[in-house]
């Protein structure tokens, strides 16, 4: 097993670079983005100095420790850990610390994103998160992953048998960023030989969850288009509150990570045996029933909603009051000058109302949005309106808190079984922040600034080695960073989805002998 | 020779026992009984009928399902549909009501065979086939209904009072919202609930008609019409796959497979889908350059994306797909087509274009993409239909999308300004009938031609129904725009022998 492990080694990649380049120079026909030609060359040339480092490393074997090459994958330890690498290092193959270089360092600097994927990324785990158990099985291997190269090209219909060959394509092509699609009833590199298209389809993937700080455009003043700030970030905070609270209160949803996607916004992953087996009506269902704002820039009013509200919007309204009032009105502060107040007052109704509001607020420019907001119900009761409907302004003025506060889906992600969804833990080729999964017990801590980048995260490991170079214990590179936390967050509900699956398949089958072998 | 025979019993006499072998079994004739008029179509028929009846019954059936898809086309409301499709129907009144529902019962199996082939076909037939269920299901009487509903042995478990008790606020928000609040609270607690797992019922999960709890759908009575109805479709269509996988078998029969072959063929519908490419105008110069002029004969969602395109010299992705296959469908060149965007995106450079919007353009004429998607000539224009089902933004349809201010003013920089048409849109849209509005104003803006192109016959009646796809709209806007010009072209192609070319 082991044996077999290592010759894996050192034989796939040239193979791999064939397929890799073939792969690339058809990826015309079903790509969006057009190929040039000289590409396939170029990545063919890059995996053949790969393969080169590769042999190498085997001609230079008396180096490389029996251990080292007995570490298959029965070995709890994660790939890249540090004993094996400054063996690596002296191939080449990575900088020990491209810190030195400066700084200045881009997210996308090919040398770090290699080292990130070579020694932090937690390729086990999110083996075992697909795989929803230890051994390879179709849920993996059938598994459809895409990569966005360098030169942008997207890679589709990938697909790999064990983590360790996904891990090795990923090095060997350094994607900026790879996305996870769905289980296939055929493996996806095979779906050109499969007679009739039927044999084809996507049959599970984790119902997904995208929203995105731009959906928030026009109600956020501190910033917008790609900029974010903590302050913004309160959007997303409660959005995951009431989707979070939907998907598992009326849902009855168990497994549900919340991923921050890097730069400005946080995909969910609802990864129960139930959701994931879903087909498009039902995830059709759920979006439409977590829907509320609807419409573009030119629908006016985007919130309309029918009375009595329904229990999960009036819980969601309980839940959004409060951020309503402090996040919104005091810190977006969102109507203040007299353009923007004009928002706010198409969203009431009673024109004499909305007249005599006006009139106040053109009386005394700068008025905050607080005060504002507390001018509606003042003018209202000073009986400005002769026929004011109070049951009407009451529906309208919970409209507007919804149409500020309730989550933006962006739901074509989740209607879809077949969309495919960044990676957890991939690093965001723009701002250089890992996709950390998002600690739901303590959302309100949650920093999106906070998020370790990769070059802060190579400079940790390089700054541990330092100062305590000789623990007997053997340590992980994740484990010396501040990833640490997420990696065990991450760990911890693999494991308690994975003990999940193997429950009622124990329970189904009654045979213990094929999983009692595994530990956790 | 044949060995066999000595222990077998005489095959009218064994039993059959292995369930595989069921089906290649002869069929025992049974009197079918038909209790109601609704049927869920679960034991195929056995007994005899003429080839003739055969055919006849179900072309009768035929006319019905094509009438219906007709009216999904057209966005008819569900009433509407119910009185169009009435008195194709027959009533249950005379005395022949076995006779009928017989009928019923066969034709509905012959067209499973007809329509089984194909999964387009097969998704076609259930589709409207659940239409025509749901359509009779709401005309049944209330206690004809309870008894059909009764039968079929669904299960779905009854709520405790204690229960609810326990979520009586929650149930009466749910259950109120059909009556408007109006609802006596005497009447919500005689309602009857019943608790499914909510992945039966997902159309009242997506509209927030049920009231859920740890993945359990509360359903008030009323609305378990609704499961009849998912439970019917998917009864249909699993039916429907192991049918087409006892199709092979049949094509020994030469009498049934020419006749089966011949109904699927004129499941013809009233064509909402456009050419792919032979609609170019002959005589219009449909050119990059020219679109902005050519762009005054747009319907409003094509207007309007030209105009998000003009100002911010960009379009999100939906909006390139439903403008680049609409320009398509007027016969812009994929060559023109994409100067026409390089043009427009002028605010980035030619490394950027090439690499992130060349290939959608060529995606959507065909020229890349895969082997489907070639063959298929890139897929072809969006229909009112599909513009209306489209996620709202600049792209999509402005009178579905739109709020009546912003609609009225993009009408009235198009240049309608006659306050009637507006009001008459603005009810239009109110009753939810968009397409309505759309030919409203087609009929404003034209009105001098219509008028015209009626009088002097060189339109009928039947070549200006109405509009139901954005390109037609074009077409019939570009024609009756330029009646006198191709008018005056034609006598000149007539009169100098056809040697002067039109267009330039």
């Amino acid at each position: 097993m082991a044996d077999a492990g290592s010759f894996i080694h050192v034989d796939t990649p040239a193979a791999d670079a064939k397929a890799g380049a073939e792969a690339e120079g058809d990826t015309d026909s079903y790509v969006h983005v057009d190929t040039p030609a000289s590409d396939a060359v170029q990545v063919k040339a890059e995996a053949d100095t790969e393969t080169e480092d590769q042999v190498i490393k085997n001609t230079k074997g008396p180096e490389i420790k029996l251990e080292d090459l007995f570490e298959g994958m029965d070995s709890d330890d994660e790939f890249p850990s540090s004993p094996v690498s400054p063996k690596r290092e002296s191939f080449g193959s990575f900088p020990s610390s491209p810190s030195e270089n400066g700084v200045s360092h881009k997210a996308s600097d090919p040398e770090l994103m290699r080292s990130f994927y070579q020694r932090l990324f937690p390729w086990r785990y999110l083996f075992q998160w697909l795989n929803h158990s230890p051994t390879p099985t179709n849920d993996f291997g059938h598994r459809e992953f895409a990569f966005t190269l360098q030169n942008d090209a997207y890679l589709r219909y990938q697909s790999f048998p064990t983590s360790d060959l996904l891990r090795k394509d990923v090095l060997r092509l350094m994607p900026s960023r790879f996305e996870i699609g769905p289980v296939y009833s055929a493996n996806p590199r095979d779906r050109k030989t499969l007679r009739n298209s039927t044999a084809f389809r996507p049959l599970a993937k984790e119902l997904c969850f995208d929203i995105d700080l731009t959906d928030y455009d026009d109600i956020r003043t501190c910033c917008d288009k790609t900029t974010i700030c903590i302050k913004c970030w309160q959007f997303i905070t409660m959005a995951i509150k009431v989707v979070d609270a939907a998907l598992r209160d009326d849902f009855g949803f168990k497994y549900i990570m919340w991923v921050y996607s890097g730069r400005r916004g946080a995909h969910a992953w609802v990864c129960d045996k139930k959701a994931r087996a879903m087909d498009d009506q039902k995830r059709k269902a759920i979006a439409g029933y977590l829907e509320v704002v609807r419409g573009g820039e030119k629908s006016g009013k985007k919130v309309n909603i029918r009375r009595p509200l329904h229990p999960h919007i009036s819980r969601s309204l309980d839940a959004l009051k409060t951020h309503f009032q402090e996040d919104v009105l005091e810190v977006q502060d969102p109507w203040r000058s007299s353009e923007q107040a004009e928002k706010l007052l198409q969203l009431l109704p009673d024109a004499q109302l909305v007249e005599s509001l006006r009139k106040k607020w053109d009386s005394s420019p700068g008025r905050s949005s607080v005060s504002k907001w507390a001018d509606i119900d003042t003018v209202a009761k000073t009986g400005a309106s002769q026929k004011l409907d109070s049951r009407a302004l009451l529906d309208a003025k919970q409209d507007i808190v919804l149409e500020y506060t309730y989550p933006r889906l962006d739901i074509e992600v989740s209607k879809k079984l077949n969309h495919l969804l960044k990676s957890p833990f991939v690093v965001h080729p723009g701002t250089g922040r890992v996709c950390v999964p998002i600690d739901t017990r303590s959302l309100g801590d949650f920093d999106p600034l906070g998020v370790p980048t990769v070059q802060s995260l190579i400079k940790e490991i390089d700054a541990w080695q330092e100062s305590e170079e000789d623990t007997e214990k053997h340590v992980q590179d994740w484990e010396k960073t501040s990833l640490k936390p997420y990696i065990e967050q991450f760990r911890s509900f693999v494991i308690a989805l994975m003990r999940d699956e193997r429950e009622v398949k124990v329970k189904q089958e009654r045979d213990e002998d094929e999983i009692g072998s595994t530990d956790f | 020779m044949i060995r066999q025979d000595f222990n077998r019993i005489d095959s009218k006499r064994r039993n059959v026992v292995d369930h595989r072998k069921k089906q290649f079994a002869d069929p025992s004739y049974k009197e079918a009984q038909y209790p109601h008029r609704l049927n869920f179509y679960a034991t195929p028929p056995t007994a005899d009928i003429t080839l003739e009846q055969f055919e006849q019954w179900a072309i009768d059936r035929l006319r019905i399902l094509a009438e219906l898809e007709a009216c999904s086309f057209r966005n008819k409301t569900p009433a509407e549909t119910a009185t169009h499709i009435k008195p194709l129907l027959d009533n249950s009144s005379s005395t022949q009501l076995f006779a009928q529902r017989q009928k019923d019962h066969y034709s509905h199996f012959i067209l499973r065979l007809a329509f089984a082939a194909t999964e387009d076909l097969r998704r076609r037939f259930s589709r409207v086939e659940t239409m025509l269920f749901r359509l009779r299901l709401g005309a049944d009487d209330m206690r004809e209904r309870a008894a059909f509903v009764q039968s079929l042995n669904i299960d779905w478990e009854p709520v405790t009072d204690e229960e609810r008790r326990e979520l009586a606020t929650e149930l009466a928000a749910v259950s109120s919202f059909a009556y408007g609040g109006k609802k006596t609270l005497q009447a919500q607690e005689d309602e009857s609930w019943c608790k499914v797992d909510w992945e039966r019922v997902p159309d009242l999960v997506e509209t927030r008609r049920v009231f859920l709890r740890a993945g359990k759908a509360y359903v008030p009575a009323r609305e378990q019409q609704s499961m009849v109805i998912t439970e019917f479709s998917a009864r249909l269509e699993r039916a429907l796959e192991l049918t087409a996988r006892a199709l092979p078998r049949l094509d020994e029969d030469d009498r049934l497979t020419p006749i089966l072959n011949h109904l699927s063929k004129t499941f013809i519908v009233p064509d909402a889908t456009f050419g792919g490419n032979n609609t170019a105008i002959d005589g219009a110069e449909i050119t990059a350059r020219n679109m902005d002029n050519l762009s005054q004969h747009f319907p409003m969602c094509a207007m309007n994306l030209h105009k998000s395109l003009k100002r911010d010299a960009h379009l999100k992705h939906f909006g390139r797909l439903q403008y680049t296959l609409f320009l398509k469908g007027i016969g812009l060149s994929l060559e023109e087509c994409l100067v026409f965007w390089r043009q427009s995106f002028n605010r980035i450079t030619d490394d950027t274009f090439n690499k992130e919007y060349r290939y959608g353009v060529r995606y959507s004429y065909g020229d890349v993409g895969g082997d489907s998607n070639r063959r298929g000539g890139g897929g072809s224009p969006y229909s009112c239909q599909k513009v209306m089902t489209m996620p709202p933004g600049p792209h999509g349809c402005p009178y579905g999308h739109f709020s009546m201010d912003n609609l009225a003013a993009l009408l009235q920089s198009a240049g309608v300004n006659d306050r009637g048409v507006l009001q008459g849109v603005k009810e239009d849209k109110e009753h939810k009938k968009f397409h309505m509005a759309c030919n409203r104003v087609f009929e404003h803006i034209h009105k001098n031609e219509l008028k015209r192109a009626i009088d002097e016959g060189i339109m009928t009646e039947a070549q200006l129904e109405t509009i139901v796809h954005p390109n037609e709209y074009f077409k019939r806007s570009y024609l009756l725009k330029n009646m006198g010009k191709m008018q005056q072209q034609q006598q000149q192609q007539q009169g100098g022998g056809g040697d002067v070319k039109m267009g330039e």
